[in-house]
């Protein structure tokens, strides 16, 4: 490089205002490459690829309206009286927290409809996420390389659930007291340190002055910044491993078939943005959320029927509910060396929960060990073409659904005019069948589901068509599928169980057992896809018939 | 002083001392409990009224009450029940009972008021119970707040901090306060009709009854502030309708973004 090619350096002058502006920009800070780099980020389209977005957007919503909340929210836990618009509650001694939550809904302009969105938003974005992972789930996309993105992944869900409950909390509303109090019964109930980290929470006995404060702190700074910190990496790992998409023709492990993000899936993002943020605001608008006016000011001797936790804690207060206090003579509580163990208490709260979501962030771990693949897939499972790992997920599913509709078993007891003893004990009697019956009948229906496409891909669409031969035989006219339709229900690996293996040492250990034994549980019911020869012996068997036709229609049977 | 002090070791002193304690306490029971049962008032029916409502019973309500009230296997004595339960529990078509069951169900009244207040007069007329509850304390016009307070203290954990009614075991249940008049509220929280405890006048004083009442009938004048209240069941049935109607119309809409035109 010498002098002139210095020279020629300032070779482009954009000619308008703007231009030269954003060239000052560039040079500065390079934004074209980005933007060159991530507008041709291609994403496959798909309506199930969505939901991930619908969390995010619900997010920001969250973000936005819960900022304007804090202007009017005062954590504190002084008591006062209320002396605001809503009448049925006036000169009532209340906290400040709950006072400022009422003035909030009644007194600032645009407050309950902005507690509302942060309400309804919350609830959405929690949702968005459970149906976010069961789509990943179903489909395999956790597989290798994107098993750190499902942990993390799995963290937000939980983050989001703290967020959640944190935020219940605040108003200090009867309802949300109550609530606090089952979580308070739960931290006391485990051995030993129970008691000091209830303490230590609630600065001395439940309810004490300091919680609300506290989880306000947690609710706004700490927990949001987490989930905004994980929503980065989970991001920045999406850039990384491209997007997934679902099987086809002309896809492979090796590309992604869909739109770039520029111009077309920036539009469509954006605009569902708005999309998001307007069936938000329609239900703000029309639909009450926790009316907190209802339920009165938080004071522990009552408890309202009907208190229940919003959606997403459901399934820990169901099992609560689920769990006998006592079975016949048997009891669950133990005094030892002084210290009472609370086990009607300590199993429901943390057992299934433990449960799931150590299974959760496992399983693509488990899955890789017994299936030995240790490939990376771009290239989605179709959930029937897993049938092992569909019911397993459909198993995980209808547990968590039990134990979520135990929380409302009150309204299902009052709803459908039926004992509230008899929707419990139907309800155990599920918690523990209900995944037995589901996995069988998953697995069953996701087998099926392949052996109807094995015929399709065989013999061809049924056409409702019947035909009476010569010699008197009916048979129905059965249509070829087009290559790409047949594309989709033959190329699918269905692999086969992997026998237990001897090592270097020529050893076949206990866990290279144990992992044969589950691979033989896995794969061992299959449906192979149609391989080419199987395609040509169908439709060779038939062909006469076709080859003179006038009409390209394959007759079977 | 002294015959008190020669008889005390007296073998009947005991017995007597028993028997002195009894009385007492007993005496001082039946007073107390009488104390605090809202007043009967007979005054406002008429003679004519308790023998038409003798017919009445006779005819509808002796099967399984028993003839004169006494009770049988199938129904409980109404001795002493007062004007209000008969008032609550015919005026809101629980009684006659349309079938044996844990809790009688609110249906059409199966006679009119005419029928009603003879009825009411003549279980009245059996023995003291507490009694139709005067206009003044129906007037709506107490302490709401206050009302509301007495609400969530006493009524809230079966009927819902809303009133929006709540399960109570095998097929009992609290039901919702929506649509059921002052009165029928106030004869409820002193006759405890079904599975319902007795709210006597020390318990919650008429005042603080009527205060509930202007707090109930205030909430339900109010409606619901922030839109459609989806039935005041709190968070299930706002989970219900983020899954089904949220996540129904974004899933709508993603499907809708992602579909192609070919």
């Amino acid at each position: 490089m010498s002098a002139a090619s210095r020279a020629e350096a300032p070779a482009f002058v954009a000619k308008t205002k703007a231009g030269r502006i954003t060239d000052f920009v560039d040079a500065r800070v390079g934004g074209s490459g980005m933007l060159r780099e991530f507008g041709r980020k291609v994403f496959p389209d798909h309506w199930s690829f969505m939901f991930g977005e619908v969390a995010l957007y619900s997010f920001v919503i969250l973000l936005l309206s819960g900022t304007f909340l804090t202007f009017f929210f005062d954590p504190s836990m002084a008591e006062t009286r209320y002396d605001g618009s809503y009448l049925p509650l006036k000169n009532v001694e209340m906290s400040v927290a709950y006072s400022s939550s009422l003035d909030i809904s009644f007194d600032v302009r645009g407050g309950l409809f902005m507690r509302q969105v942060h309400h309804w938003a919350a609830l959405l974005f929690v949702a968005s996420i459970g149906v976010h992972m069961l789509r990943v789930f179903f489909t395999g996309a956790f597989r290798k390389p994107r098993e750190m993105n499902w942990v993390v992944g799995s963290v937000l869900l939980i983050l989001a659930m703290a967020a959640g409950f944190t935020g219940y909390s605040l108003p200090d509303d009867l309802l949300s007291g109550n609530g606090l109090r089952i979580i308070d019964g739960v931290i006391k109930a485990i051995p030993v340190v129970g008691t000091y980290i209830s303490f230590f929470l609630f600065g001395g006995e439940f309810p004490g002055t300091a919680v609300i404060g506290r989880l306000y702190m947690l609710h706004i700074l700490l927990v949001p910044a987490l989930i905004l910190l994980m929503i980065v990496l989970h991001l920045f790992m999406v850039v990384v491993h491209k997007h997934t998409q679902y099987p086809g023709p002309g896809r492979n492990d090796g590309n992604v078939v869909g739109y770039p993000l520029g111009p077309v899936y920036a539009a469509k993002a954006g605009g569902f943005f708005f999309i998001v943020f307007g069936v938000i605001a329609l239900m703000a608008a029309f639909f009450t959320i926790n009316p907190i006016w209802n339920y009165g000011p938080y004071d522990p001797s009552p408890v309202s029927a009907g208190t229940q936790p919003d959606w997403y804690i459901g399934f820990v207060d169901g099992a609560l509910r689920l769990m006998p206090g006592v079975i016949g003579d048997f009891h669950f509580e133990y005094v030892i060396f002084g210290y009472t163990l609370t086990l009607n208490v300590l199993l429901p709260a943390l057992v299934p929960a433990g449960i799931l979501f150590t299974v959760m962030f496992m399983y693509p771990w488990i899955e890789s060990w017994i299936t030995k693949d240790t490939r990376e897939h771009h290239v989605l499972d179709r959930p029937r073409n897993a049938p092992t790992r569909t019911a397993i997920g459909v198993a995980g599913f209808v547990w968590y659904c039990v134990m979520w509709a135990a929380a409302g078993s009150d309204l299902i007891a009052t709803h459908f005019h039926v004992s509230l003893n008899d929707v419990t004990y139907w309800l155990r009697a599920l918690f523990f069948i209900g995944p037995v019956i589901a996995f069988v009948v998953a697995k069953r229906v996701a087998l099926a589901l392949q052996r109807k496409d094995r015929e399709i891909a065989l013999h061809g669409r049924e056409t409702g068509r019947i035909v009476r031969l010569p010699h008197g035989e009916f048979i129905e006219v059965h249509a070829p599928l087009d290559e790409y339709k047949r594309y989709k229900l033959v190329g699918f690996e269905s692999p086969s169980p992997l026998p237990a293996v001897p090592n270097d040492h020529g050893i076949v250990t206990r866990k290279e057992k144990q992992r044969a034994f589950l691979s033989k549980w896995f794969f061992e019911d299959r449906v192979a896809p149609a391989t080419p020869a199987e395609l040509e012996a169908g439709h060779g068997h038939h062909a006469p018939a076709v080859e003179a036709g006038e009409e390209s229609k394959s007759l079977s049977h | 002083m002294k015959a008190l002090s020669q008889k005390r070791r007296h073998p009947l002193a005991v017995i007597a001392l028993l028997l002195m304690g009894l009385l007492i306490t007993g005496g001082l029971y039946a007073v107390a409990t009488t104390v605090n049962q809202a007043k009967a008032s007979t005054t406002s029916f008429s003679a004519n009224d308790t023998a038409e409502g003798e017919k009445l019973f006779a005819a509808n309500c002796a099967t399984c009450h028993g003839m004169g009230a006494s009770g049988s296997q199938d129904g409980p004595s109404l001795v002493g029940v007062g004007a209000a339960a008969v008032d609550f529990q015919v005026g809101t078509g629980r009684m006659p009972m349309q079938m044996n069951g844990p809790q009688a169900y609110k249906k059409p009244a199966q006679f009119n008021d005419d029928q009603t207040h003879q009825l009411s007069a003549y279980v009245a007329s059996l023995g003291a119970g507490p009694a139709i509850p005067e206009e003044h304390l129906l007037d709506e016009q107490g302490d709401a707040a206050k009302g509301g307070e007495l609400f969530r203290v006493n009524c809230a954990m079966c009927h819902n901090a809303a009133a929006a009614g709540g399960a109570l075991t095998r097929g009992k249940f609290a039901p919702a306060l929506a649509d059921v008049s002052g009165k029928h509220i106030y004869e409820a929280m002193v006759s405890g009709p079904q599975n319902m405890p007795v709210f006597n006048d020390a318990n919650v004083t008429p005042e603080g009854k009527r205060d509930i009442v202007t707090f109930l009938k205030q909430i339900e004048a109010n409606g619901s502030p922030g839109g459609a209240d989806l039935g005041a069941l709190g968070p299930v049935a706002e989970g219900l309708f983020v899954w089904v109607a949220g996540l129904g119309v974004i899933i709508a809409f993603t499907i809708w973004l992602t579909s192609r035109t070919s």
